[in-house]
């Protein structure tokens, strides 16, 4: 039997006087990969930020280990094992591909070493381009920067926004193929439009729509729903 | 040629002492978003307080530690008490810390008396040197090694210690800074407390160099630390020392060869710099 990792609950989330989410709950299977679907402007990325305490709740829960979360600051449900892919990656410019990844490492232990050898391994590329600028790196680069930062740590949980977005269809494919190898190690909410790419590492789905969760299902089963595809998500 | 290379040694001395006002005001605003006006009230604090010490003791360095602990101590409170309640609401912020302003002012009139304090340098600083037929001021030769340093040291941490990297990205991305890990507030804390107390002590060691000190002294020098943080560029601690050099300068030349400008020079050079790097001198990056 798989155990529930994260958990939300009738969440429901105000930026500022603006009601976005409106009751959001699902739950995240530990080893898998759960995705997120829905229109542009539906609620994903909010859920995200109110999972890592971003964007507070203001109503309901979430919880992660069976531990109510969703009152903590950001640093702590960080330090608490989630990391987080912003959709805009979050990369800071003027520091060195290195000096990214060090702001991350909250402590030099063991697990830490390992998973930093792992992710280079998996990425190349930084170890390559380590003392570059991040601000200089390609769209492609930038993304995995962002993954393999938010991995270093002893993570058991990333939050993936929009990981396709912006890059050409040949470097989809790499960051896709290197969310797979993740998977292997973590359990993964991934916000993901480019279809394909969302059915082939997703294990289940939920659909947002207008700030709430709408449906859920086996991403296998999701491809045979074409009503469904339509309603939610635009594609026919 | 030795009157031009004199006001150059001023109009360095100037800068430096505007550079330890402006550098904690660009970090402040690079990395909380805050705008201080109230960082003046610390020079001004820095200044009669050191002096104290100084009178008392009778020890300079001792009047420096004074100021430089002034500026630990009343950073922290006022980072907690005032600025912590208007993050990320810049018009409450202004309207407080011109308040706070005001206050620190008025305060220093009561702590230590409404007449301003004469201060002069210790003897070991006082005269001055001969290098060929240019006369060199010791104590602003002094104010110019002292804001190096403090530069330099600065720039270390920064550039070399986990607290310094996460200061530098924390400019660039707070909320990323956070979901990696790091309580962003203690940051907080911890650069408006070491800002505070590079105001403090460019302060005192304002003193024996204009030889007194008053309660409003804080206001002027608060304006040309914005106008350098501007030139400089929001949040570049490097581009606050090369702002305040050329601040320091262009006012001291001017006062000397266009006295009728001098007022004005300041404001026209930031206009300048607005109008082609409306960004300043320096960009801090952020993707
Ligand atoms: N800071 C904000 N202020 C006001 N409205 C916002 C803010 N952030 C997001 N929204 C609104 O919330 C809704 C959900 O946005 P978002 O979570 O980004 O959607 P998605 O990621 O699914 O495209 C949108 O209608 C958006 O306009
Ligand atoms: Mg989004």
């Amino acid at each position: 039997m798989m155990s529930t990792l994260l958990e939300l609950n009738n969440v429901q989330t105000h930026i500022n006087q603006f009601h976005i989410l409106h009751d959001i709950s699902f739950e995240v299977p530990k080893g898998e990969v759960t995705v997120l679907l829905g229109r542009n402007g539906a609620g994903k990325t909010t859920t995200l930020r109110s999972i890592m305490g971003l964007n507070p709740p203001t109503e309901g829960t979430v919880s992660y280990k069976g531990q109510v979360i969703n009152k903590w600051k950001p640093h702590m449900i960080a330090r608490n094992g989630i990391g987080y892919v912003p959709e805009d990656q979050g990369i800071f410019g003027d520091l060195t591909v290195g000096e990214n990844i060090r702001v991350a490492m909250q402590k030099e232990d063991e697990t830490t070493t390992e998973h930093l050898e792992w992710v280079l391994e998996l990425f190349p590329d930084l170890k390559k381009f380590w003392k570059k600028p991040g601000g200089q790196l390609s769209g492609g680069q930038k993304q995995m920067l962002a993954i393999a930062r938010a991995y270093v740590n002893d993570n058991e949980l990333l939050l993936i926004d929009e990981p396709s977005k912006g890059l050409a269809p040949i470097i989809v494919e790499k960051v896709m193929e290197s969310i797979l190898y993740m998977k292997e190690k973590t359990t993964i909410v991934l916000v993901e439009q480019n279809f394909m790419m969302a059915s082939k590492i997703g294990d289940s789905f939920h659909i947002i729509d207008d700030g709430k969760t709408v449906h859920n299902g086996m991403m296998s089963d999701l491809k045979q729903d074409k009503n469904l595809m339509k309603k939610y998500l635009g594609i026919a | 040629m030795d009157l031009f290379f004199s006001l150059t040694v001023n109009g360095l001395a100037t800068g430096m002492l505007i550079f330890l006002l402006a550098a904690g005001l660009t970090l402040i605003f690079g990395l909380m978003d805050v705008l201080n006006f109230a960082h003046g009230g610390l020079f001004v604090w820095g200044a009669f307080s050191g002096v104290w010490v100084y009178d008392l003791t009778g020890s300079f360095w001792l009047g420096i530690v004074g100021a430089i602990i002034t500026g630990l101590i009343l950073g922290a409170i006022i980072e907690y008490l005032i600025i912590r309640p208007v993050y990320g609401n810049h018009v409450q912020q202004i309207l407080i810390t011109l308040g706070l302003m005001l206050v620190l002012s008025e305060l220093i009139k009561v702590v230590f008396g409404p007449d301003q304090k004469a201060a002069t340098a210790p003897e070991y600083l006082q005269g001055s040197f001969m290098v060929g037929d240019v006369i060199l001021i010791k104590y602003r030769l002094f104010i110019i090694l002292v804001g190096f340093i403090v530069f330099g040291v600065t720039s270390l941490i920064l550039k070399r210690t986990r607290i310094g990297l996460i200061v530098r990205a924390g400019v660039m991305n707070k909320e990323m800074v956070q979901t990696l890990g790091v309580n962003i507030r203690l940051v907080f804390m911890l650069v408006f407390m070491v800002g505070a107390a590079m105001a403090a002590l460019g302060g005192m060691l304002m003193a024996p160099y204009s030889g007194v000190i008053y309660a409003e002294m804080g206001l002027e020098f608060g304006i040309l630390a914005f106008i350098v943080v501007v030139i400089g560029g929001m949040g570049s601690f490097s581009g606050s020392l090369l702002a305040a050099i050329l601040v320091g300068l262009a006012q001291a030349y001017m006062a000397y060869y266009v006295p009728a400008l001098s007022l004005a020079v300041n404001m026209l050079l930031m206009t300048v710099v607005l109008i082609f790097r409306p960004q300043g001198l320096f960009r801090v990056g952020v993707k």
